[in-house]
């Protein structure tokens, strides 16, 4: 055992030394990645960490962060009933809208790519657009009005099925699916781009071969071909989704008000904001920034492991 | 027996198909469809748009119509000139919020695509200790929002004296994660050989990576710019900036739109000028960006 131990010591100082003269060779590569490195550790390496400090400490800013241990995620578990409102509803929020949000852009990535260049291209705009329109989704504000000037109340009363306005956005009990209609239809994002432009770069050859295999109709082609192929892709436009699934908040906030009736529309991160930036009360704060961190990456790896086993 | 296969041999006239199929897998009731639903699922999407910019065309008594139509009857511009006067009658005039928002955007985006492009050249081409732990740790990074970190952020940006300064949009720009991943994936798409040619004939490491690498990656360029420029125009700073004369154009814009009732008008205006930059810059780089997400894949 302890020749063993020995052996792997020496293997170690080994192998830092090889790394140290590497290192000393390639110099300039510090110095070309020093800049963006520090940047980085400034702002979202040093970030985190200081989250997971001060989400122990009791800090007002006007005082100094005061160490209280684990205080801040026991009440925020078994006293915040507004958290609990806030995560049942991100991850509501989450679950419905990621996983169809990403499938959908990848079906429409997938339907897209046969069409002729041209409309290809102006398909591409139409369906990325509404994620880049900067807060046009405040336009389903007015769809959605509560009173008979609304575009759904309006054709709802015209058709009799409703006599009296229905107050959408001030309802709770349809709120939170009024706010999953507009993520889906902003949901189209960074992902749907890297899948339009992975699909144009499978091997054309790989098809023709399919046919020669006895591959019968699209689904086929589909799964056995075009999955496989994409396997990185769909990677990079899962982590894309769930980031975006998480960090809902600028949706509901314009839709449903700040602060929400009955809190039916508080997500993780409007309680964020709500403890950071009104009460000022940073620690508390910041362990629920430490709890979304956390379920973004463990769902990430999660989704990633899942992504690992397709078409094989 | 025999006549079985007497029937087997005998030939049909051969009739060239109305339609044709595109393509061996693919069959014509399919491709049909799924047409008609891609169609109907764009109309579907791009409706709230269009009802966005013909309302911005509405003058005002139309708005309030009952019941509500889609399309302007007598559309104008007057929603967009009385933008312009409520913006001018503002106490910080309009060209102050625009130059902000243009300086934060420009600045903004020029940083993180040089210094991005920097640290992605070595990434993707060097082979150094520590090279594929930091690109990992980027990765994990495009994992979580920028919500998750605002709070320290902001107490980092207060500590180093930037808030209620453009640096505290501007600096924290330049390190987007994203812009990196995708130049580091595109760049390593690049022959190895051409550096190694610029290398013999005695370029240094600067010269290679500007006068070499960065011309070959333009369509990366573009992709950054578009992600940067999206991110800071939409930008509206609420948290680090608060006097008046140093606050965005969204930010503006968006205060007006806030303004009630009487405002629906320019508000539909605010919202179409808001929305219209980015769609234009993606409708005309949208090639380069494409060629650029195709490397973008994650592996493992």
């Amino acid at each position: 055992m302890s020749e063993y131990v020995r052996k792997y010591f020496i293997l170690k100082k080994h192998n830092l030394q090889v790394a140290w003269k590497k290192a000393k060779v390639r110099k300039m590569c510090y110095l070309f990645l020093a800049p963006y490195a520090i940047l980085f550790a400034m702002f979202y390496i040093y970030p985190v960490v200081a989250s997971i400090y001060y989400s122990f400490t009791y800090y007002n800013i006007l005082e100094p962060p005061r160490f209280i241990g684990l205080q801040n995620y026991i009440s925020l578990i078994l006293q915040d009933d507004i958290f609990l409102v806030g995560v049942k509803n991100t991850l509501m929020i989450a679950i419905i809208t990621g996983p169809l949000g990403y499938i959908l852009s990848f079906l429409f990535a997938w339907l897209i790519n046969e069409l002729p260049r041209m409309v290809r291209s102006v398909a591409v705009v139409v369906f990325y657009a509404p994620s880049i329109a900067g807060n046009c989704y405040v336009i389903f504000s007015v769809f959605f009005r509560g009173d008979a000037y609304g575009y759904v109340n309006a054709a709802l009363i015209n058709m009799g099925i409703i006599d009296s306005p229905i107050l959408w956005l001030i309802n709770p009990a349809y709120m939170l699916p009024i706010c999953m209609v507009v993520i889906l239809w902003m949901s189209l994002g960074t992902g749907f781009l890297s899948f339009v432009a992975g699909l144009q770069c499978v091997d054309k050859s790989q098809f023709e071969a399919g046919y020669m295999d006895g591959i019968k109709n699209r689904w086929q082609e589909l799964w056995y071909i075009t999955l496989p192929n994409m396997k990185p892709m769909l990677m990079f436009g899962a982590v894309m989704s769930i980031t975006q699934a998480f960090g809902v908040c600028d949706v509901t906030m314009a839709l449903c008000g700040y602060p929400s009736t009955d809190y039916a529309a508080r997500t993780i991160v409007t309680h964020l904001f709500d403890y950071g930036f009104s009460r000022f009360e940073m620690g508390y704060a910041c362990a629920i920034a430490t709890i979304l961190f956390l379920m973004m990456i463990l769902c990430n790896k999660a989704i990633q492991s899942l992504l690992r086993r397709v078409g094989t | 027996m025999a006549k079985k296969s007497k029937k087997a041999v005998e030939e049909k006239p051969y009739r060239k198909p109305i339609i044709k199929k595109r393509k061996p897998n693919r069959s014509i009731w399919g491709d049909f469809f799924l047409y008609l639903f891609l169609v109907l699922v764009a109309m579907v999407m791009v409706f709230p748009i269009v009802y966005a910019i013909s309302s911005a065309l509405k003058p005002l008594d139309e708005l309030f119509k009952f019941p509500p139509r889609i399309f302007a009857q007598h559309p104008t511009l007057d929603n967009f000139s009385d933008l312009f006067v409520t913006m001018g009658k503002s106490w910080v005039t309009f060209s102050r919020y625009l130059f902000n928002t243009v300086f934060i955007t420009f600045v903004g985006t020029a940083g993180h695509l040089i210094i991005a492009s920097m640290g992605a050249f070595v990434l993707a081409k060097y082979d150094f200790p520590g090279n594929e732990t930091f690109f990992k740790v980027v990765t994990v990074a495009m994992m979580f929002t920028g919500y998750v970190t605002q709070i320290p952020n902001y107490l980092l940006l207060n500590k180093l004296g930037w808030i209620d300064s453009y640096w505290s949009i501007i600096i924290p720009a330049f390190a987007s994660p994203m812009g990196l991943f995708l130049m580091k994936q595109f760049m390593e798409g690049l022959p190895t050989s051409l550096i190694e040619a610029a290398k013999i004939d005695g370029a240094t490491e600067w010269r290679v990576f500007s006068q070499i690498v960065m011309p070959n990656v333009k369509p990366a360029w573009m992709t950054l710019i578009i992600f940067s420029v999206q991110g800071l125009w939409n930008n509206k700073a609420s948290t680090y900036i608060y006097s008046e004369e140093k606050k965005t154009l969204v930010y503006a814009l968006q205060q007006i739109q806030s303004g009630g009732i009487a405002r629906t008008g320019q508000g539909a205006a605010v919202l179409v000028v808001v929305m219209i930059v980015p769609i234009i810059i993606f409708v005309f780089s949208e090639s380069q960006i494409l060629e650029t997400m195709a490397s973008s894949g994650l592996k493992d």
